[in-house]
């Protein structure tokens, strides 16, 4: 393709090609620490629609090694969520290696918080702001589990701010960190954020699970024990290769279910949310 | 329709993990997971003896389990065995 940028996130390599330009100097950008794979295990093609669109009204078509048949274009003004989302792609449905959960991950002493729930629960703008406040950043999208040793893998790609969580990681971090706003997105309004250069400089290190929790945004604090048969099924439901990886997909989340303490939180504000996730921690990891 | 024999898995077709209460069974031929509540583990382990008719396969269970006073235990079974022939972990032998 006419423009391309390598990366690695985590212990993934990603070549991302596109017939533009302009998406691609924003991913050198907001990817600047990351290093540049060898040889990349996805690779993620942005293309014009039609020749002629890729002068006259851009249009972004995601591809890569895998596809979704009806994927919609994106406006190449949406260029970086293109990206994205071609990046989550191939990851939810190639990645082998590792047990895949949709979720985010911080770190502390060597042990993992992992958090997951439904789209607006609240877990990527947890994980980032935990990330500025004295926890590793780990992923605010995937978790990795390795299936022999059990152990939590970062994939610390740019966050992907929403809506209100623009608003609260801009009153946490320099303007540099801070991508273009992408208004009116499928999605709703979208900006990334370069994680902390910690949490790059690390991604390599693992961690022990070592708490899971349920967040749920806007609702009166609260907090939940959850049976392990309840968790085990939401967390095949937040795994997106779970059923592709047989038996081995089976141990490794039974094992997780059966070891690692879980709660589920409602949270109304985000400080709400930080005070009871440091209680929790304390308490049971 | 007593006479209708049912067939399970050998038990090294199943991998089971016992979680509050529930079983959770990924069934190797198929890749699937179940997650089953009492009694169908134990009605699976009765049928790892050989095939067996709901009567027989009631004697079976009755051996090793006190089901107390319970009056319709034979419709109780059939309903269970129905729920595992649908979900493809026991069949017609």
């Amino acid at each position: 393709m006419k423009h391309e940028f390598r990366v690695t996130v985590g212990s993934v390599g990603f070549r991302i090609g596109s017939d533009w330009k302009q998406p691609i100097d924003q991913l050198a950008a907001l990817y600047a620490d990351y290093p540049t794979p060898e040889i990349p295990d996805f690779t993620v093609r942005l293309f014009a629609q039609r020749p002629w669109r890729r002068f006259i009204r851009p249009s972004v078509m995601i591809g890569g090694d895998y596809m979704l048949p009806d994927a919609a274009p994106l406006s190449l003004a949406h260029g970086l969520l293109a990206a994205e989302m071609g990046m989550n792609l191939q990851m939810a449905l190639g990645q082998r290696r590792y047990l895949l959960l949709h979720a985010s991950a911080v770190e502390r002493d060597g042990k993992a918080l992992l958090m997951t729930g439904h789209s607006g629960a609240g877990k990527s703008t947890l994980s980032a702001l935990l990330g500025e406040r004295g926890w590793r950043f780990m992923g605010d999208e995937f978790a990795l589990i390795d299936m022999e040793t059990g152990a939590l893998h970062a994939f610390p790609r740019m966050v992907s701010l929403k809506n209100e969580a623009i608003a609260v990681m801009e009153n946490e971090v320099t303007a540099e960190r801070l991508g273009p706003i992408m208004r009116d997105t499928p999605k709703g309004d979208i900006r990334h954020l370069r994680p902390p250069k910690e949490a790059v400089a690390r991604m390599g290190e693992p961690a022990k699970p070592a708490l899971l929790l349920f967040p749920r945004f806007g609702h009166a604090s609260a907090v939940r024990t959850v049976g392990e048969a309840e968790i085990f099924v939401r967390l095949t439901q937040a795994s997106t290769n779970y059923v592709a990886l047989g038996e081995a997909g089976f141990d490794a989340l039974s094992s997780l279910v059966q070891k690692i303490p879980t709660r589920a939180i409602d949270y109304p504000d985000t400080q709400s949310a930080i005070a009871s996730v440091e209680r929790l921690w304390a308490e049971l990891a | 329709m007593n006479t209708i024999a049912y067939r399970a898995d050998r038990p090294e077709a199943r991998r089971v993990i016992l979680l509050d209460g529930v079983a959770l069974i990924f069934h190797r031929p198929s890749g699937l997971t179940h997650i089953v509540a009492p009694p169908a583990p134990q009605i699976l382990e009765a049928l790892e003896a050989g095939d067996a008719a709901p009567a027989m396969l009631l004697e079976r269970l009755q051996r090793d389990y006190d089901f107390g006073d319970s009056d319709d235990l034979d419709a109780a079974l059939k309903a269970r065995l129905a729920e595992l022939e649908t979900s493809g972990l026991v069949w017609r032998a």
